[in-house]
This record gives C-alpha cells, structure tokens and sequence, in this order.
C-alpha cells in the first residue's frame, strides 16, 4: 500500500530565510489584534459582564420580533434574542440590572412571565451576578498569565532561557491573535473561551517544544553547523510530524465544530484557530527567534553562566 | 526500548483489561449492569448537570446583618450596663463595626473600664475548649470607649450562620421532594446548591430567598395610626407593611407594639389546610411557645394581633377568646400553593441571615440530552476520522496506533468512572481534542522511525532508536500540556473544571498508550513478522 505523505520525505524549505516575512505578518497580526481589542472590544458573554441568559424551545418558528417588543416593553435595558441552531430555539440576554445581586431575580421572573405560553422548554438559564462577574474575569485573567508564566519556567528549567523566551512569543502571539479573531468575528467570549485560549497555549507550547527538541538535539550533534541551517534542518526534519499532528487534531475539531452543538460552537471555532496558529507560529516565530538569542552549544562556556560562577 | 520483560507485558496487559472493565458500565443501561457480579466494577461516569439537566444555584449569606444584630446587642447591654450603675453617657451608638461611647465624666474611665471588663469577660469556649473573648473593650482614657467584637468571635459567628443557613436550605430543600441535591459550602460566605433533574427551578428560588423570620407583634391600637404615618412614630411601636395591597392599591402600613409576642422559632409544625374553603396554614407551638401564646391571647381578648412574617403583615385578626391549645391558624390570601410554600418555610424554620442568588445556571433535560448525542456524534465521527488517516499514512503502523487510540479512550471513560470524576458538555470536547492529540506521541515516534530507516538502520534498530530518542520529547511536550490543564482546573468553575480533568486524563493516558500499547505492538509484531524493511 502506498502510505499517503502530505509532506515529502525530504524537505529542505528555507524557512529561516523568509523569517522576516513572517515577523512583518505576525507583527500585522498582532497590531490588528490590539487594535480591534481597543476600538470594537470583545464581545463579552455574561460569566464576565453579569446578566441573564435564556435559551428557550418556542411551539413553532420563533416571531423574533414579537418575542422582542414583548421583552422590549419590561425595561430590563439591553435585551437581544438570537436563533440559536434551530428556528424555533431562541437565545435571550439581559443586560445587567440595577440593584446588585439581589436586583437580578426579578428581572428573570419578569422575563420568564412576559414569554409565557409560547415557551414550550426553557433549554437553559444562566444569571451572573455583577460579584460573580468581576471574579471570574479575574480568576481568568490570572489563569492566563499563570499558564504563561508556568510554562515559561517550565521550558527554561528543561531548555535554556533563549528557549523560554522564544516559546513564550510565540504563545502571547497566539493568545493575543486568538482574542483578535473573537473582536473581529464578535464571537462571545466567555468562560469556555478562555478554557480554549488555555488549551490553544497548551497546544502551542506542545509542537513549540517538539521543534525545540529537534535544535536541541541537533545544537549537540553538529557543533560547527551555521545557527541558521542547523535551525532550518530542525524544522524540516519535524515538519511530517508538525503536520501530521495539526491534521488529526484539526480533523477530530472539525468533527466536533460540525456535530458538537451550537453550546460549544465558539469553543470549537477558538481551538481550530489555535491550532492553526499554533502551528505556524511555531515555525514562523519560536524558532528563527533562536537566530537573535544565540542559545549556548554544547560544550562552549557562555558569557552568562561564567559572570554567575563567578557573583557567587 | 525494544525488550520488554514479561512481567512489563503482563502489567500492561492488565492496565488495559482493567480500562475495559471499568469502561464497561458506561455503554449498559443502568438496571443491566446492577445484576451483575459485585466483584466487577459497576460506576458509571458522573453527568454534569449541563448534560443530564439540572440547576447550579450560587448563594451568598449576609453576614453583615448577624453581624449588625450582635452589635446592637453589645450597645443594648452596654445601656443598660450604665444606666443601672447609674453613670451618665453620650454618644452611644454603633459605627464602623464597633459601640462607641463616652463617659460624662472622664474620671470614671477606670470603673467603666472593670464593668465592661467584667460584663464582657471571655465566656464562651473555642474548639480546645480554651476560653476565649468575644468582644474587646479599648479606653481611650479620656472617657470615651470603642467595643469591637474580635476576630475570632466574628468568625465564630460568620461559621455558625452559614453552618445554620445550609442546614435550613437543606430541610427546605429536601420538603420539595427533590432527589439528591447537593449543598455544600464555598468560601466564607457562600453555598453552593446543585440539584439534578431541577429544570425550572423558580419556586426554590422563592423558597430559599425567603428568610421566613416569622413573630407575633400586638397591632398598637393606643397611638394614632395616621400620626405615625406622618413621620412621629411613638417609641415601642414600629410601621409594618401588609403583605396585601390595601384598598388603594399601595401596602397599608400597620403600626405594631415592637415586643415580640411568641416567635416562629417556638413551632413545631405548620401545615396547609383549608377554612372556609380558603386555604390557610395551620400551625402548633411547643410547650413554652404555647404557654406564651395562651398568655397573650388571654390577656388581649378584642385586640388585634399582627402576624409578622419577614417583617411584613400577613393578617392581623383579632383575638376572640382566649387560644390555649398552643395551635392557632394564619389566614392570608393565599394561593394553594402559597399556602403550602408558607407551610413549609415555618416548618424548615427562619434562616439566620438573608440569602442572596448570586449565579444561577440551569440545563434542562432537553438541551442536556441533546448535549450529550451531539458530544456522541463528534466524538465518534471525530474518531473516524482520525482512524483511517492514521492508516493511510502510517498502515499497518497506524493500525497499531488505532488500537492505542482504542484502549487510550477505554481509559478515560474508565478513570473517569473510577475516580467518579464529572463529564461536562466541555469534558467532552476535552475527550475529542484528546482523540486528536493523542496520535500525536505516535506520530513523533513513527516520523523517527521514518527518518532512522532512512538513515540506513535495520528495522529493529530503527524502531529502539526511534523511541529512544522522541521518548524525551513526548514527555517535554505533554507536560506542558498538563500544565495549562492543571490551571485550568485550579481556576476553572464548572463545566471548564470538568473539561481539564478529561483533558488532563487524555495527556496521562495516551502517553501511557502511545509508549507503553503501541510499543508492545509493535515489538510483538516485529517478532513475529522479522521484516527486512519496515513498512512506514
């Protein structure tokens, strides 16, 4: 049987050599990310703003209008109904309300009143108190930067710190072009959103360190091998695996944006995203970022680690 | 990497019939697997409520009032303290958390000073049974004092509320007939309230934001109810507003003696019945409550009493005869339900301190069940997929993987029975993600493969070294993964909770198979097959 290749035997791309290229892109990316982040925002769910969510089965196709000058007419402020997934299943979100915690509950029984008869099943009720929503946007906030600090320590403790540095640009790369996407798409960012962007830096520092491991290997076999072709051998030796494995997790998320359901379609869409970006940032980034560090070769005494011996 | 002992075989071997075993309940009906013999694992894997349906309710105690309640009653004994040591006083009040007060004459410092000392004197004992001091007294010397409650009593206090409040949200809870919640404490101040198979949880709601204080106060017929109600209320007597609007649409308000006739905490038992064809709520006193009762109604026979029920008027009817039984009715305009709901609140009894829902997040059924298919389908489709790519790039490599990837998924569903661990609807994709990741040590290690037989390595060599070499690398590699799914699950609530120990199960788990499964296959196979050319 012939074994399909996606990527020939023996490659030899000049990846190193069009690394300017790619810093101009990502730095576009980046720039673009931040900007949307600072003029559109993101598109907060309710675990970070506080608010009602409602997602309810009607007896027929939804009159969206009628449903809307109805829930219109309670004052609750801020109130938008979307199709979710079927004409007759609608989403509700309700602004935060006035009045603290305790404000909350009557806007979901008004609301719950107002529908009425034409509610078949409530299919799911979230309310988020204004307490709750300032914890969780922290608690998330710190599991971000704990996550990148974590792995940073991690890759230093087994790489060097030329290493630790590299894989750590290309996460915040990822994390910052993720958030990016959901400002641009206006997709809701929410709790399952950050799960993703957590999984996408897992993922990200995963084929990172494969990469990595190869110029390692590689920094120790060939002494004298000019930085940038030993890098440029690295990538291409681990690029059928880079491949490969982008390909069956892209394919089983794939599947699951397709079949999983509307509930976790944004968690589907930020994990495709991340891989895909995962991928080229390892490539494209965490590596040829090793050309401007210089990490020490096996053998040579660094400048670095002299000066310590020596302050001790 | 290419001799494997036979007791290594055997442990591995074993490691995968036990996933098998564990994994198996999981793909029976429930009433199937019960008749089965105790000695095999019989668990299956625990839904979240996003999958089977059900409602997560987040409570906040409000501590601040029992808080609150204690201090007046500090400044309370504190007065009468000084007026009966006949020592004159100004200022007393509470501010910022502590009584403050001041002695007209500042001379009298030190005697104030022992009273209070003694008054307050650690009374109580901690958990070793060592006294300890619930309020601290500090003089400034210049006559004026500031008692604050310490540290500890505050907590002490804080603790009690909160053991008390769970234990009264249960008793209602657990009237409603609702099966297996679960109610447990977060934090200092909060609950977490879970109940399964709750899809329109409004009525518990109710249930438990009521705090269902409930006394009887004599109505004030002396004052005038309509000088009261233009601000100069006589001391003793308090406004109460009806339950019920009054004729004018608005709550009436009801001026009532502030004494406490008999309070709520004195029943025994409340039930809803009916009275004249309305339904009203009977209720019984134990043996002091109805002593007390008895006293009051015989003593005000003609005059009204209020029925107070967090601090609202529900009915104040008038007192015909003496009532010694100890058992009386409330009468309101109730619904049958209310009426039943009233009953109820009275018989779980008063919550010490107001509750507040701070999150609320309900899955019905519906979406539940539609969840846990479309989680199926993915996975299984998801699965698919990855199964004949595999075989087309690596064959009869990849067939070995596959069988890896089959026993990788036996024993995520088989920890996650065993450790009776949670699925969420995020757990799931957690499960498929891994279904992708999971080739991923394969792959590092059949691409080594690839590149060893390239360099002119005989297949067994080529094998030894392939492993020998991305072994390090699949370890690098995943426990980073584990380290964003350890903080996932450190910082996660919920649903994400569930998603980093499926996610973190998937890393454990297709390392194991990847170095340990498909390598036993492979050797095995290599044994048997001796190839003068790897096919790969």
């Amino acid at each position: 049987m012939k074994l399909l290749k996606l990527v020939p035997a023996n490659t030899a791309f000049d990846f190193v050599g069009k690394r300017l290229l790619a810093f101009v892109m990502s730095g576009f990316l980046i720039l673009a990310s931040l900007g949307l982040f600072f003029t559109q925002g993101l598109n907060l769910g309710i675990d970070f703003l506080g608010g009602i969510l409602i997602e309810i089965k009607t007896d027929g196709p939804a009159d969206l209008g009628a449903l809307r000058t109805k829930l219109g007419n309670l004052n609750l402020g801020d109130v938008t109904l979307q199709e979710f997934g079927a004409p007759n299943d609608v989403l509700i979100r309700v602004q935060k309300q006035d009045g603290g915690d305790s404000g909350q509950q009557a806007a979901i029984d008004a609301v719950k009143n107002a529908l009425g008869d034409v509610v078949v099943e409530y299919r799911r009720t979230e309310f988020v108190g204004p307490t709750v929503g300032a914890e969780l946007r922290e608690a998330a906030t710190w599991a971000v930067l704990m996550a990148i600090g974590a792995i940073l320590m991690y890759v230093w403790f087994r790489f060097e710190w030329q290493f630790g540095v590299g894989a750590v640009i290309a996460l915040v790369h990822d994390v910052i072009t993720t958030i990016g996407l959901f400002s641009l798409i206006q997709l809701e960012f929410n709790l399952a959103t950050v799960a993703a962007v957590l999984t996408i830096a897992g993922y990200s520092i995963n084929d990172t360190v494969v990469v990595y491991d190869r110029v390692r290997e590689n920094m120790r076999r060939y002494k004298k091998m000019p930085m940038a072709e030993l890098l440029n051998n690295s990538l291409n030796q681990t690029l059928s695996r880079t491949t490969m494995t982008s390909v069956t997790t892209l394919l089983a998320l794939v599947a699951l944006y397709i079949f999983g359901g509307e509930v976790i379609r944004g968690f589907s869409i930020a994990l495709i995203w991340g891989v895909i970006i995962g991928t080229y940032s390892s490539i494209w980034l965490a590596v040829p970022f090793l050309l401007y560090v210089r990490p020490r070769r096996g053998g040579e005494e660094s400048e670095g680690e002299y000066s310590k011996a020596k302050a001790l | 990497m290419i001799n494997i002992s036979t007791r290594n075989r055997i442990l591995i071997a074993l490691v995968c019939v036990l996933g098998l075993l564990y994994a198996a309940p999981n793909f029976f009906a429930k009433d199937t697997f019960s008749n089965w013999p105790s000695w095999l694992p019989g668990q299956q894997i625990n839904l979240g409520l996003d999958l089977q349906g059900g409602s997560h309710l987040l409570l906040e105690v409000d501590t601040n009032t029992v808080i609150a309640e204690r201090l007046s009653g500090v400044e309370d004994s504190v007065r009468r303290l000084l007026r009966s040591a006949k020592i004159k006083y100004k200022g007393l009040g509470v501010r910022n958390l502590a009584v403050v007060f001041s002695t007209r004459d500042p001379s009298l410092t030190e005697n104030v000073e022992t009273k209070l000392a003694e008054e307050f004197k650690a009374s109580t004992l901690d958990q070793f049974g060592s006294p300890t001091r619930e309020v601290y007294v500090e003089a400034a010397g210049d006559g004026s004092f500031s008692l604050t409650l310490t540290e500890e009593a505050v907590s002490a206090r804080i603790d009690s509320t909160v053991a008390q409040s769970i234990e009264i949200i249960r008793r209602r809870i657990d009237e409603t007939g609702t099966r297996e919640p679960t109610i447990q404490r977060q934090g200092k101040e909060r609950i977490l309230v879970q109940l399964p198979g709750v899809d329109d949880p409004e009525r518990i709601k109710k249930l438990l934001g009521k705090t269902a204080k409930l006394n009887f106060h004599m109505v004030d017929e002396v004052n005038s109810q309509s000088a009261s109600l233009r601000g100069s209320v006589p001391p003793g007597s308090m406004l109460v507003p009806s339950e019920d609007a009054g004729p004018s649409g608005q709550p009436e308000n009801v001026l009532v003696r502030k004494r406490v006739q008999v309070g709520g905490d004195r029943l025994v038992d409340a039930q809803a019945t009916f009275q004249d064809n309305q339904p009203v709520v009977s209720f019984r006193f134990d043996t002091v409550g109805g002593r007390k009762f008895a006293n009051t109604t015989k003593g005000n026979v003609g005059k009204r009493l209020a029925i107070v029920l967090d601090k609202k008027v529900i009915s104040a009817p008038r007192v015909n005869e003496p009532i010694l039984g100890g058992s009386g009715i409330i009468s309101g305009s109730f619904t049958v339900q209310e009426a039943q709901d009233l009953a109820l609140l009275l018989r779980a009894g008063a919550l010490p301190a107001p509750i507040t829902i701070l999150e609320e997040r309900t899955v019905g059924p519906g979406l539940g069940q539609d969840s846990i298919d479309a989680g199926q389908i993915a996975s299984i489709i998801g699965l698919i997929f990855v199964l004949i790519y595999m075989i087309l790039s690596y064959g009869i490599f990849g067939v070995m993987a596959n069988i890896a990837l089959f026993f990788n998924i036996a024993l995520i569903l088989a920890l996650l029975s065993a450790l009776q661990a949670t699925l969420t609807l995020p757990g799931i994709a957690g499960i498929v993600l891994t279904i992708g990741m999971a080739v991923d040590a394969n792959v590092l290690v059949f691409e080594r493969i690839r590149e060893e037989t390239a360099n002119g390595r005989t297949p067994i060599s080529s094998v030894d070294s392939g492993y020998r070499r991305a072994i390090t690398t699949i370890i690098d590699a995943n426990l980073t993964t584990l380290i964003a799914a350890v903080l996932l699950f450190a910082f996660g609530s919920g649903p994400i909770k569930g998603f980093a120990v499926t996610l973190s199960i998937g890393i454990l788990t297709s390392m194991f198979t990847a170095i340990m499964v498909t390598r036993l296959l492979i050797v095995l196979w290599l044994r048997r097959v001796r190839p003068i050319k790897l096919p790969i």
